[in-house]
């Protein structure tokens, strides 16, 4: 009967069996929706991904990342130029690993600038990659843009989801592993996190070549649904920006918090974009600074505050009741 | 035995030479008090130990092997840990997992998490904070993130600890609960440099007070010699406090 008690002595099970009929709605949801919707959806988890990778490094550390664009069109780029060579599966594996590469690379020279830099310098890369790739296109390959053959819906929404599975899992045992501690303490205080035996620099510049891999890998798995590219659309900073407000939006105190925040604004993107944009980007903008000013832990940072009240009602309910007991005696 | 010695250490910031020619020797087992006026010095020196800034010129040995050009956290495996001046705990994390943080990750070996939790409990219990492990670190009094401090460098488990003006913005008898902690910690046989300006505390458990004035050594002897030393009364003591002793 006692609901809150339930769920906290049951919550892994809970959890995990919540997680399971998430994993077979989203399996079995092609069954009985049109195309369009398994498009929308495939959009969403690209999303989750995105915000939670972003939030794997800059969540923790607080090294505010502008640079999600950068690789996520690496992995476009990847396989736009690798298709017609390599099939699908394996592609996927080598923009992650081109992305980690590139991130490894670029993380050992700008991961010592601090705040504001460090930001500015990221956003740079997007604007970077932009002008590079369009130089190639224009001077060296003589065209314009790439074409990619599309893959069938569902292939890829089933592709997408094993992504979302292994990054969030990735994210799981990070957070609960010594590196974990590393990187939120590196967000606490790194001239500390250093005094106390942390090697900063090797701990940040892998974890951002990590969280870089699984959006590089995203790129992959998003290319196909797009058809054409060219520089502009692959590296638009929109990519950059989205998984950064959806994970503030969601909480990024909790692995869940960006899930949920990608969940809630690749569906509104999705669905209101195409009929009300300017609307939509009105009510974006306002919900936001909803959010941040009165959620400033996100949705995820509501959870605890319901669960008080919640567990406060519960018990006031019981007195209630055994003060009824006691008068009945 | 010196456990940590300075030769002609010295450090520039752009043409001030902050620290400069300095020689010290820390001997195994002491507990060594640095003293001298805002500016003098101090933390520079405690910074160039932890390499939280690369020497200029001399050279700093810790058991007789040469820390010149390592990174802090090299440092801190080798066993030397240190508290800050201006207290930098993990405001965002809970008290355990701050302590964690050195337990994990401060020794050279590959730490379990057994073996941390362990290590991590029981340096809390050692600065008598077992009962707040739970508690944000951000929600603690600035005495006890003080100790905070104190349980993360000790859970790093070292040989030497420089205290950064531990007792800083403390009551007298926050002071007194300070000082017995430090004692407490030499007696496990980690050897103690510390900056201080509570005069009651250096006085009162130092072995050895060395005292530097604009970067340069101005004295160094027993607590007797040093409360009676000219230079030093003229730079910093001042004539109240000589006349107090």
């Amino acid at each position: 009967m006692d609901i809150t008690r339930f769920i906290s002595t049951h919550r892994k099970l809970l959890l995990v069996g919540f997680l399971f009929l998430i994993l077979i709605f989203v399996a079995t949801f092609p069954l009985y929706t049109r195309a369009s919707d398994v498009r929308v959806l495939t959009t969403v988890l690209i999303y989750v991904v995105l915000a939670v990778s972003w939030a794997m490094f800059s969540g923790t550390t607080g090294y505010m990342s502008l640079a999600p664009a950068a690789f996520f069109g690496l992995g476009i780029y990847t396989m736009a130029l690798l298709q017609k060579e390599l099939p699908f599966f394996l592609i996927i594996p080598i923009g992650g690993l081109v992305s980690f590469a590139f991130a490894l690379l670029v993380g050992l020279v700008t991961l010592r600038l601090r705040g504001i830099y460090f930001a500015i310098f990221t956003f740079g890369l997007v604007v970077f990659m932009t002008e590079i790739i369009q130089f190639l296109e224009t001077r060296l390959w003589g065209q314009h843009g790439q074409h990619i053959t599309p893959i069938d819906n569902e292939t890829l929404l089933y592709t997408m989801l094993g992504l979302v599975v292994v990054t969030v899992l990735a994210t799981y045992f990070i957070r609960r592993s010594r590196y974990g501690l590393a990187l939120l303490s590196i967000g606490g205080n790194e001239e500390a996190a250093e005094h106390m035996g942390i090697n900063t620099t090797r701990t940040k510049v892998f974890i951002f070549a990590v969280s870089s891999m699984f959006m590089g890998a995203a790129g992959v798995i998003a290319a196909p649904g797009l058809i054409y590219v060219n520089a502009n659309i692959a590296f638009s900073l929109f990519y950059s920006f989205m998984p950064i407000l959806m994970a503030v939006f969601g909480g990024m105190g909790q692995l869940y918090g960006p899930v949920v925040g990608a969940v809630i604004f690749g569906y509104l993107e999705k669905t209101l974009r195409a009929q009300l944009y300017s609307y939509f980007m009105l009510g974006f903008g306002i919900i936001l600074v909803a959010v941040i000013l009165f959620l400033p832990n996100g949705i995820a940072g509501l959870v605890p505050t319901l669960q008080d009240k919640l567990g406060g009602l519960m018990a006031r309910l019981r007195k209630g009741e055994q003060g009824e007991q006691h008068a009945n005696t | 035995m010196p456990i940590l010695e300075g030769q002609d250490v010295t450090k520039y910031f752009g043409g001030l030479a902050a620290v400069s020619n300095v020689d010290f020797h820390v001997d195994q087992g002491e507990i060594v008090g640095l003293i001298g006026p805002n500016g003098a010095g101090k933390t520079t020196l405690f910074n160039l130990i932890s390499a939280a800034f690369p020497i200029s010129s001399g050279e700093i040995r810790f058991k007789g092997q040469k820390l010149n050009g390592l990174k802090p956290h090299k440092i801190c495996r080798m066993g030397i840990a240190r508290t800050f001046q201006e207290t930098k705990v993990f405001s965002n994390m809970l008290v355990l997992q701050n302590v964690l943080v050195g337990a994990f990750f401060g020794s050279p070996n590959r730490v379990t998490q057994a073996d941390a939790a362990r290590e991590a409990s029981q340096a809390l219990e050692f600065v008598g904070l077992s009962a707040m492990s739970e508690t944000p670190v951000k929600d603690l009094t600035l005495e006890n993130q003080k100790r905070v401090e104190v349980a993360r460098a000790l859970a790093t488990k070292p040989e030497l600890l420089l205290l950064d003006e531990l007792m800083a913005g403390l009551n007298p008898a926050e002071v007194s609960e300070a000082m017995e902690l430090v004692t407490k910690i030499r007696d496990r046989g980690i050897t103690i440099f510390m900056i201080e300006h509570v005069m009651k505390a250096i006085m009162g458990i130092c072995e050895r007070i060395m005292a530097l004035h604009h970067g340069e050594k101005i004295a160094e002897g027993t607590c007797q010699e040093i409360a009676c030393n000219k230079t030093v009364i003229d730079v910093y003591l001042g004539e109240e406090t000589h006349a107090g002793s």
